[in-house]
């Protein structure tokens, strides 16, 4: 299932979009999965189906999705493209938070005690449940 | 995509006062799923009233699939009043019944589905229900209609959060190609996301009609925030 959030500002088809990628990337969606219907879809995320549906069109062009003719929807079976895809994911969201811990004053020294404390931290609580 | 609802000119005012609406002009396409935005008195209920066919304009026209409003358009758009309209000494069961036989569009079975997901019992008279739970009533009997048209007049304004969603949700799965939904809501954040398009009535005209994501991309917000920055008292 993916935990679809959408706010209130940017579009809701570029929230879509990335929200799907997202899921595709981490696995939420396997590869050759075969898509749940449109309306079901934008059921689900609370969103107008035509949304959706523009939506996954964008994904088909990027060749993330594709349809068959008469069975629906599926997520590609090219497992570079999904690696390429979720390399570029992972780089955005460390760049990310890298930007903020500069802007909060942190040199590099810093940012990686930090990574590395906090990890394993959250690796310890991970362990715990 | 084929027109379903269109003004020209459309004017109405009631008597002795000032028109409320002023020659208005608005073309809705099936498929599609609008908000009609306005602050108090700006005309909103008083033009689904007028598409409904419970009001005659003064001026300009109005057409539902290229029909004035009369009987055979009443056949065919399911109209949600603002207020209670139904009699308090029915049950929601026996409701149900009365639609099935006005409405030739009526599905008793998705009727009697949405009651029983949404928890209400058949035999529970309206006068006994919460205001809420009569608003609920009256949205199943409007949503059950396989009509090409909905006019939907404050349909979340009474009904808890949880109850909200249920019936979003169920707008979004009632919809076809060949209908379209007109919402009139002051609670924007609550169901622009299920929105195509957002109309703003002003002044008794339509001050903007725009695509949802259209908008949130010039404006870099939602429309409950445009809506505040335009109307803003």
């Amino acid at each position: 299932m993916v935990e679809w959030q959408i706010d209130n500002d940017r579009p809701v088809y570029t929230q879509l979009v990335e929200q799907m990628e997202r899921a595709v990337a981490s696995g939420v969606f396997g590869p050759g999965q075969r898509l749940p219907g449109v309306r079901e879809m934008a059921a689900e995320a609370g969103v107008n189906p035509n949304t959706m549906q523009r939506a996954l069109q964008a994904l088909e062009q990027t060749g993330l999705v594709h349809a068959k003719r008469t069975s629906g929807r599926f997520v590609t079976e090219d497992r570079e493209l999904i690696l390429t895809l979720r390399k570029r994911q992972a780089e955005s969201l460390t760049g990310r938070w890298v930007r903020d811990m500069r802007a909060l004053g942190c040199d590099g020294e810093e940012i990686d005690r930090y990574y590395r404390q906090v990890r394993e931290a959250e690796d310890g609580n991970d362990l715990k449940v | 995509m084929e027109t379903i609802l269109k003004c020209s000119g459309l004017t109405k005012r009631y008597s002795g006062s000032l028109p409320v609406l002023r020659e208005l002009n608005l073309s809705l396409q099936g498929g599609k799923i609008a908000g009609l935005l306005g602050p108090n008195g700006s005309g909103k209920t008083t033009l689904i009233k007028l598409a409904a066919g419970l009001l005659t304009p003064d001026g300009g026209a109005i057409e539902i699939d290229g029909q004035a409003p009369g009987i055979e358009t009443k056949a065919k758009v399911s109209y949600l009043p603002e207020r209670d309209t139904l009699p308090g000494w029915m049950r929601a069961g026996e409701n149900v019944a009365y639609y099935a036989d006005f409405f030739e569009d009526f599905d008793r079975a998705k009727a009697g589905e949405m009651l029983r997901e949404l928890g209400i019992d058949p035999a529970m008279r309206l006068r006994t229900m919460s205001k809420g739970t009569r608003e609920k009533v009256q949205l199943i009997l409007a949503m059950s209609r396989k009509a090409r048209l909905y006019l939907l007049d404050e349909p979340i304004g009474g009904v808890d959060p949880a109850a909200r969603d249920y019936i979003l949700t169920t707008i979004i799965q009632n919809y076809s190609e060949e209908a379209a939904v007109v919402i009139s809501t002051h609670l924007i954040a609550d169901v622009e996301k299920v929105l195509d398009e957002a109309i703003f009535l002003s002044g008794g005209q339509v001050a903007l009609q725009m695509g949802v994501d259209e908008l949130r991309e010039e404006r870099g917000m939602g429309v409950d925030a445009v809506f505040r920055e335009v109307f803003r008292c």
